[in-house]
């Protein structure tokens, strides 16, 4: 919520914009949902290599939310919906400097600004599991929602004219017709390198959880409050098998 | 922010025709005399621009035929309330109308009635549309009570002038208090916007490519943003005009949105010159429409800490 607002409202828990905090299970702060579902990043493995991208999107636009579509997809500016994307930053000072490939995609905040704005109510987050979902058939094109998310996570869909937005495969997730070590988000699946982790993160014993806790796993932007779901394990100097202690693999700007 | 066209005309003639609206209203209840016949012209004029303003809006969804369900998430979204406010508003505004040309002029209580609801719902409508940037807390340009202080003083302000336009030309006693309301109103949304657009132009933004992608690194840059040639990310979120073409906007829309209209009102004022009220309206029209495109291309949005490229 706004902090001037607040103050001008007083702690008066009548007025509509701080209803908006109020209204529903999910975006209650006093109610902590039991099961949030999330990934974690290991940047410290990401090699950039877009197979998440590329298996996100061959999942997404033959399943429930798609067709994912593609604009002058063979011309010179070709553009399309994706729910994930990685990018690359270069940290440090030449020659000292590192290369990060950062994947991103929807972080299913648990208190997610996008979902309060929405007018029609076609964009909400389970109750059951903490995935924000779009609702296709009720979303009205607005933009709204993609205005209200600090993290750019939200894409319209150009040809279909609808918000989309990473499902974490809630259509794949669940399926009881998969192998059940299928049951995971297609990026996770298609990563080489397994930076890429899923599980509930309200669970303490669980794989998501423990990284978290003990690699120091952080959330993006955390000025603003959305206590995104996914969260993202710092790089690490991994020290040198044999090498004399203290010294590392290379000069880590980041340590 | 790229600004978008319908939101631009949507909001800037909306307002104005709040404000015509919240001005009859106001000299109503003030016991200031009017002809019906002037009042009637202002009313079907407010609402033929209200009418406009609605149908710029739908051309803003992409599926306007599902406009209808916009309503559902009053409890917690502004644009859902601003949905329900505007067509209220609109009816009232008919009703007045309608009221007018039945002959119902003199009829104290529904007068007081009409007037004290025009008046409510016409701020309602300036708080609901500009709580919908207002309320966007990471925008930090929007977010800040200049915000509703502004869509409503320059509603005010261009409802104020066209107001003066029209009873110029009805030949209303009423110009003598509304002509000087139009220049109080002018100034005052001259100096709420000169402040607004003075304090985006210093924010120091909360967020930062460190922030964004959480390492904290003092030298940070962007080699790839994760597509070759732009996605809805690079399109929506940035105006694409230089800063050249900024900085003309900006004085396009202090001269012709306020400087223009507070002189040309002065001049009006002094000579009882019919050119300068149409010059002053058609100033204003522009300048509100280049100050309202600037309202939200100065709007930073964090979005495009990720997409430096554009940015």
């Amino acid at each position: 919520m706004i902090a001037w607002l607040k103050e001008l409202l007083g702690a008066t828990p009548t007025t509509g914009i701080v209803d908006a905090a109020t209204i529903g299970t999910a975006s209650d702060p006093s109610v902590t949902l039991a099961k949030q579902l999330a990934l974690v990043i290991d940047l410290n493995v990401c090699v950039g290599c877009h197979a998440c991208v590329t298996s996100c999107k061959e999942w997404n636009t033959s399943g429930a939310a798609g067709p994912l579509v593609d604009q002058n997809a063979y011309g010179a500016n070709p553009t399309g919906t994706f729910f994930n994307r990685v990018q690359t930053y270069e940290a440090g000072t030449f020659p000292n400097t590192e290369t990060i490939h950062f994947p991103k995609s929807c972080l299913h905040c648990e208190e997610p600004p996008c979902v309060p704005v929405c007018p029609t109510g076609a964009s909400y987050k389970r109750a059951e599991d903490g995935i924000v979902l779009v609702d296709y058939d009720k979303c009205i094109g607005c933009k709204y929602c993609a205005w209200a998310c600090p993290y750019g996570a939200r894409e319209i869909d150009e040809v279909r004219q609808v918000m989309t937005k990473c499902t974490l495969c809630v259509d794949r997730i669940y399926d009881p017709e998969l192998p059940k070590e299928d049951r995971k988000p297609a990026c996770v699946k298609a990563c080489p390198t397994g930076a890429r982790l899923f599980g509930d993160v309200k669970d303490p014993d669980s794989e998501v959880s423990i990284a978290i806790r003990e690699r120091g796993g952080y959330s993006l932007m955390p000025e603003w409050q959305t206590k995104p779901a996914n969260q993202y394990l710092p790089r690490r100097v991994t020290a040198v098998a044999g090498a004399p202690a203290g010294s590392a693999s290379g000069d880590a700007p980041l340590s | 922010m790229n600004p978008a066209f319908s939101v631009i005309v949507f909001t800037t003639i909306a307002g104005a025709a709040q404000g015509l609206v919240v001005a009859l209203a106001v000299a109503l209840l003030a016991g200031r005399p009017f002809s019906s016949s002037f009042a009637e012209q202002a009313l079907l004029v407010s609402g033929c621009l209200l009418v406009i303003g609605l149908g710029a809006s739908f051309l803003h969804l992409g599926r306007p035929e599902r406009a209808w369900r916009a309503a559902a998430m009053w409890r917690t979204s502004w644009l859902s309330r601003e949905v329900i406010v505007l067509p209220a508003f609109i009816a009232v505004v008919g009703l007045g109308w309608l009221g007018l040309r039945s002959g119902g002029a003199d009829q104290p209580v529904m007068n007081v009635l009409w007037s004290v609801s025009a008046i409510g719902l016409a701020s309602l409508l300036w708080i609901c549309t500009a709580m919908i940037y207002a309320c966007l807390r990471f925008i930090e340009e929007w977010a800040h009570p200049l915000t509703i202080v502004n869509f409503t003083l320059t509603g005010l302000s261009s409802g104020l002038v066209l107001c003066g336009a029209l009873a110029f030309f009805a030949n209303e006693p009423l110009l003598s208090v509304v002509a000087p309301a139009a220049l109080i109103a002018t100034l005052a949304a001259w100096v709420g916007r000169a402040m607004a657009v003075r304090r985006n132009g210093a924010i120091r933004h909360r967020s930062t490519l460190q922030t964004a992608i959480g390492v904290d690194a003092p030298r940070l840059q962007q080699n790839s943003m994760g597509m070759s040639a732009g996605s809805f990310n690079t399109r929506e979120f940035f105006h694409h005009a230089s800063a050249s073409a900024l900085r003309h906007v900006k004085r396009i829309a202090q001269l012709a949105g306020f400087i223009a209209p507070t002189l040309l009102v002065i001049l009006a004022m002094l000579t009882g010159s019919a050119g300068a009220w149409v010059l002053a309206v058609a100033a204003q029209g522009i300048g509100l429409v280049a100050d309202r495109w600037l309202f939200f291309a100065q709007a930073k949005h964090p979005q495009n800490l990720y997409y430096q490229i554009v940015s």
